[in-house]
């Protein structure tokens, strides 16, 4: 309990710490940015819009410092962000629209690379020494250290130059009409294929060490070898005695993963132009439409804050040594 | 050289073995490191050839980076080894020239970061009681937050910075795992004889820190900086390509940016996107292997289960570690 309060706490801190900086950092920053992007917008945008960004940035308002902070929160709490510049609508709108995609695409790719890079972990340290388990940490060493939108790109130029008509851009077919058909949910798959592809390469390789490295050692532990000897079927050693308890660290790192879903594949979704939260966060910082910009990175906070206490909380559940040592 | 090291230590006579012996165990580990252990050489000699090309990179490339003086999206040839872009450069020369940008960015920022870490790290874990409370809270509000939409954030509002609040920014987000890591390490030195001693002997906090702690702790501060070092290569570079920092420097993420952004990859410009990815992913996997190599050498019971520092899985590793 002690510890569940201290967590909630720990939560509650730090997001009244990325709360504040979205507050302090456009205030703090030299060459005062928002004016120049004041500058940028003037005569473009209406007398309306310009005003409300200088309430919400303080610029020529006689209210203090403090009335405009506790302004900024109790307008964040009722969820209003302001009017995004470029995109012409409320920030939440644009959120709300973008979300999905980004939900779609990078959920399913994080979870599909989990299930697999388990999998593949727990066959390679079955058969410890095998071909699977000679090839697979060294590639991995290789692979974590290229820049993943890197890999985009050399999808884009390999698919480019052998599938000419394969899509390689966007979230479907421009001028295509969203809809539960099936055009277009195929439509749909074609665009999320290269993307997707690109997050696996990358991603999976840390789900099959993980797995692989606490699975040999809990192969070693002695409740595994009484299961061999009493000459039970390798695939129910396997899974049912090893790799249950072996998946404790690859399963709260899933609902850590899990959080940093939004954030995640920022440079893939501009790299292929697809319309999710990553896309938005680089178009507001392109066009300075700071308002959307602060909503978005508060969006990815707290969603990765969410899920480190859902892993927290997992563990806590699925671990009994760690309600007692703390 | 690592002889030298350690004989000008011991001249100093204030304390014979210790620290002293410490930091030349270490700097022989790293030596034999390199020479019997496959990965740290593979790791050594790219990087050994990347230092080659950012000291000497007119020796290496005569062309002028930086002309457009050249016909408009060559093929390779003798002449241009690389072709040339569509802006008529020598990709090529830009090539080597970038070496230099790039290596300065993950070096000085990884040091700097690992220096940040150590102050933070090593004064909470020494200072205690409130300090370490303060401290660790900060270094814990960081390793949550997601680094990479921070760094735009922050870098948003920096729109004509160029290079040194990019790196700056760096090591202000990069720092909190480094942190993280060598306070444990220094918790766990709290307690041991050799700091008891120099507390009897009447030392001073900072000699105890500098003299005594830091040194001992050299080879999990060395594995701090290599996967610092690897995190800043694949950010800055992700950051350039994006476009941030100053896009008319000369570095291999500027160039993926110039490749971007002149449709390389539509246009099939193959060598334009390739050569300067391929030198990020090379840099990267060198202080990789590096670390990889050091983790099995520093932690014997890692050699036959290796397991992998790394700066993506940092958080929930070190949750999972705390967890069993």
């Amino acid at each position: 309990m002690r510890y569940a309060l201290r967590r909630l706490g720990f939560f509650a801190v730090t997001l009244w710490a990325c709360l504040t900086l979205n507050f302090v950092l456009p205030r703090l920053m030299p060459g005062s940015p928002i004016l120049d992007m004041m500058a940028k917008y003037h005569g473009r945008l209406n007398p309306k819009a310009l005003q409300a960004i200088e309430v919400a940035f303080g610029i020529q308002t006689h209210t203090s410092l403090i009335v405009q902070y506790f302004q900024y929160l109790g307008n964040t709490f009722t969820g209003n962000f302001g009017m995004s510049l470029t995109q012409t609508e409320p920030v939440s709108q644009v959120i709300g629209g973008a979300v999905w995609w980004t939900l779609g695409l990078i959920g399913v790719t994080t979870i599909l690379a989990f299930i697999l890079g388990t999998l593949i972990g727990i066959v390679g340290a079955w058969r410890r020494g095998g071909w699977l388990d000679g090839i697979l940490p060294p590639v991995f060493v290789i692979t974590s250290s290229i820049p993943f939108f890197w890999i985009g790109m050399l999808l884009i130029l390999f698919v480019g130059k052998f599938f000419v008509h394969f899509p390689l851009s966007g979230a479907y077919s421009y001028g295509a009409t969203p809809g539960l058909n099936w055009p277009f949910i195929v439509d749909v798959l074609q665009h999320a294929l290269l993307p997707a592809l690109a997050i696996l390469i990358t991603s999976i390789g840390g789900w099959i060490l993980t797995m692989r490295n606490t699975m040999v050692t809990v192969l070693a532990e002695d409740y595994v070898r009484m299961a061999r000897a009493k000459g039970l079927p390798g695939w129910r050693i396997m899974f049912d005695y090893a790799a249950r308890n072996a998946m404790l660290p690859n399963l709260s790192g899933f609902a850590m993963s899990l959080g940093f879903v939004l954030s995640g594949a920022i440079l893939v979704e501009y790299l292929f132009s697809y319309q999710g939260i990553g896309y938005y966060l680089l178009q507001a910082v392109d066009n300075q439409d700071y308002a959307l910009m602060q909503a978005l990175f508060l969006l990815i906070t707290v969603a990765v804050l969410v899920a480190v206490l859902a892993a927290d909380v997992l563990t806590a559940l699925l671990d009994p040594r760690t309600r007692t040592g703390s | 050289m690592q002889i030298s090291a350690g004989a000008g230590q011991a001249a100093d006579g204030s304390q014979p073995g210790g620290p002293a012996r410490a930091s030349e165990r270490t700097a022989g580990r790293v030596w034999r490191a390199v020479r019997t252990n496959k990965k740290a050489a593979a790791g050594a000699i790219i990087l050994a050839i990347f230092a080659i090309m950012a000291l000497f990179p007119g020796q290496i490339a005569h062309d002028n980076p930086r002309a457009f003086a050249y016909g408009r999206s060559l093929g390779p040839s003798l002449h241009h080894l690389l072709g040339t872009n569509a802006l008529g450069q020598d990709l090529f020369a830009q090539t080597i020239w970038g070496a230099r940008e790039t290596l300065i960015i993950a070096l000085a920022s990884g040091a700097a970061s690992t220096i940040l870490s150590m102050i933070m790290g090593i004064a909470a874990a020494y200072l205690g009681g409130l300090w370490d409370h303060g401290l660790n809270l900060i270094t814990d509000i960081l390793l949550v937050i997601p680094t990479f939409p921070l760094l735009i954030v922050i870098l948003a509002y920096l729109p004509h910075g160029g290079l040194v609040p990019l790196m700056a920014v760096l090591v202000i987000t990069g720092y909190s795992y480094g942190a993280r890591q060598l306070r444990a390490e220094a918790l766990s030195l709290r307690g041991r004889d050799f700091l008891e001693a120099a507390r009897v002997r009447g030392e001073r906090k900072p000699y105890i820190i500098f003299v005594e702690i830091i040194p001992s702790m050299t080879s999990l501060i060395m594995a701090v900086f290599l996967g610092t070092a690897v995190y800043n290569v694949i950010a800055a570079a992700s950051l350039q390509f994006i476009g941030f920092g100053d896009p008319s420097s000369l570095s291999w993420g500027t160039m993926l940016y110039w490749a971007q952004n002149g449709e390389a990859l539509q246009t099939g410009q193959y060598l334009w996107a390739i050569a300067p990815g391929l030198c990020i992913a090379l840099l990267g996997a060198a202080f990789a292997l590096l670390n990889y190599a050091f983790d099995e050498i520093g932690n014997p019971a890692l050699q036959r289960v290796a397991a992998r520092r790394s700066r993506y899985t940092a958080p929930w590793r070190i949750r999972a570690k705390r967890a069993s």
